[in-house]
């Protein structure tokens, strides 16, 4: 365990009622976080893109490749055995992560982008007829409306897009007059990535079982920064990223259960995924295999496991806690900037903070941070019809992590003071 | 903080606080809609070409200080010329905002040198280019409007 109780709150910081979190000694094991760009240390607060990876996320990765490397599955050899036993212990430590049922019911695949594609491709495409309904919502990042979009396109069904408040929550009474006899998917992120409300995802679940609709959840911006238990969410699939989760980028996961996946055809073929090949007849491998043609990420798989380890070792309760007071912190400081509005004032938020400005343009703030040695992110962050709704082209974002330090929060601050500065 | 002034000099924050020949244009006759899928940053450059002369030039849209201040100093430099010293400006001005940090900055580019610094910052080198691609289009179009992106 990392956490210490310390008495009284870091300076400068509000008065934190929850434990503080052992910052220090966490930012110790993040060799990147000691660096300096621009002659300054390095802030970086862009970690809904890309979360900074733990020394043991590194080390794993490469002790992989000096020890053990091989290629899985069907080899005899010494070597074989252990990367198959490494990657199939990773696919282990993603079932406890998720509290999955079963390890079959994990898939590995490139990033929640891919896991959402395969959805899509091998569930929805199948199954939807002209004027069938799939539910999304105005929330949700690229990467989970582009697909049924595509499959929509293809199969002649439609899209309904919940709504939300001015405040950055989903209308549950509008989703709930959007399920029908026609929805045959919900997909829903369970973190905004621009806005960082936190969806009622065990409630959206709940509606759409009620009327036999099942769902998936785009955990990308929820597994990094809380606990997700997917037998308790009782959701039917649930994607996530490895880089975002403090492991390596190429490697994700789709959980699915297994009666939903078992009737599911392949989407890719190739190696591995199947259990006999003829001149006329092909049969697949059971799950996952199945969905796991050809040889797979092995070393990111060993680096999510390394990865999923480390968070096993600190208090994640205490994390989450710490990621949402420096949000919230830094949502106070930055709204006594004459000129700047943070966009999503939701309840219930994570660690993510969009904030705009009357003077500057979002990539002219994310220029003049960067210099000033604070990482952000501008743009739309994948999600236009997000941005249509708020009406505005574009946000700066600023997204916190557990190692980000309320002294961090202020540099953030003091540098979108500059921005003013400049800009008038 | 300094090489910071070098990219947001007075002019450019000038031309993005007041932006020049920005809204409609009435009796265009060439049009075109930039996008940098990128950013987001959407803008419409209106001309009037009158015997291989730009008569008059517009355009409208949301962008970050540097496409603005761009699209701005464009519009003052090209109206008035003829269509080909147009095209040559937008190259030479390619050439500027993409040559190394020590490349040359022509003479003839005038006042549109001030957006040189954008060299140093690779990731807002589109953000400077987006007025020209999209006069460039425009140019070439007839009267339909036509769409192009930075990608």
């Amino acid at each position: 365990m990392r956490v210490v109780a310390r008495a009284g709150a870091p300076a400068g910081a509000p008065g934190l009622q929850q434990r503080a979190f052992d910052v220090a000694s966490i930012r110790r094991d993040f060799p990147i976080l000691e660096r300096h760009v621009y002659g300054q240390p390095l802030v970086y607060l862009d970690n809904a893109a890309t979360a900074q990876k733990p020394r043991a996320v590194i080390d794993a990765i490469s002790n992989f490749y000096l020890v053990s490397n091989a290629n899985i599955h069907r080899g005899v050899h010494r070597l074989s055995e252990e990367a198959t036993g490494a990657y199939e212990g990773a696919r282990a430590a993603v079932r406890r992560f998720l509290n999955a049922r079963e390890a079959r019911e994990i898939v590995f695949v490139r990033g929640a982008t891919e896991a959402i594609n395969l959805v899509a491709q091998a569930y929805a495409r199948p199954l939807l007829r002209p004027d069938d309904e799939i539910v999304v919502s105005i929330l949700e990042h690229h990467s989970n409306f582009v697909p049924w979009k595509m499959a929509a396109e293809a199969t002649g069904a439609r899209l309904r897009v919940v709504p939300m408040t001015d405040a950055g929550e989903l209308r549950l009474d509008e989703y709930e007059r959007l399920l029908s006899d026609r929805t045959r998917l919900v997909a829903i992120g369970h973190v905004s990535n621009a806005l960082g409300t936190v969806n009622p995802v065990a409630e959206i679940v709940r509606l759409a079982h009620a009327r036999g609709v099942p769902v998936l959840v785009d955990g990308a911006q929820a597994a990094p920064h809380m606990r997700v238990d997917v037998q308790a969410l009782d959701c039917d699939f649930y994607a996530f990223s490895g880089h975002k989760t403090f492991g390596p980028t190429g490697i994700g996961v789709l959980y699915g259960k297994a009666e939903l996946m078992d009737p599911m055809p392949p989407w890719q073929g190739g190696g591995d995924m199947i259990s006999s090949v003829t001149l006329d007849e092909v049969r697949y491998a059971a799950l996952p295999a199945k969905f796991e043609a050809g040889t797979p990420d092995i070393a990111g798989a060993v680096g999510l496991a390394a990865a999923i380890e480390y968070l096993e070792g600190i208090d994640r309760d205490a994390a989450s806690a710490h990621e949402a007071a420096l949000a919230r912190y830094a949502e106070k400081r930055l709204s006594e900037i004459a000129g700047v509005t943070v966009l999503g004032r939701a309840a219930q938020k994570a660690g993510i903070v969009s904030f705009v400005m009357s003077a500057a343009h979002p990539h002219d703030i994310g220029t003049v941070l960067d210099r000033e040695g604070v990482a952000i992110r501008t743009g739309h962050h994948c999600c236009q019809p997000l941005m249509h709704r708020l009406g505005v082209p574009a946000t700066a974002r600023a997204s916190f992590a557990f190692y980000n330090t309320f002294e961090e929060a202020d540099r953030l601050a003091a540098a979108v003071a500059r921005v003013k500065e400049m800009f008038g | 903080m300094s090489d910071l002034r070098e990219l947001y000099q007075e002019v450019i924050l000038d031309h993005h606080r007041r932006p020049r020949h920005f809204g409609p244009l009435p009796g265009a006759n060439h049009h075109a809609e930039g996008l940098n899928p990128l950013c987001g940053d959407h803008l419409t450059v209106h001309v009037d070409v009158e015997d291989g002369v730009i008569k008059d030039v517009s355009f409208e849209g949301a962008g970050c200080a540097i496409s603005r201040a761009s699209a701005s100093l464009m519009t003052d430099a090209v109206k008035g010329k003829r269509v080909e010293e147009a095209e040559e400006m937008l190259e030479e001005f390619r050439q500027m905002i993409t040559s190394g940090a020590d490349g040359p900055v022509e003479a003839g580019l005038g006042k549109l040198g001030v957006l040189c610094g954008v060299r140093e910052y690779p990731s807002r080198v589109k953000c400077a280019s987006l007025a020209w691609h999209t006069l460039h289009a425009a140019l070439e179009s007839e009267t339909e409007t036509v769409t192009v992106t930075t990608e």
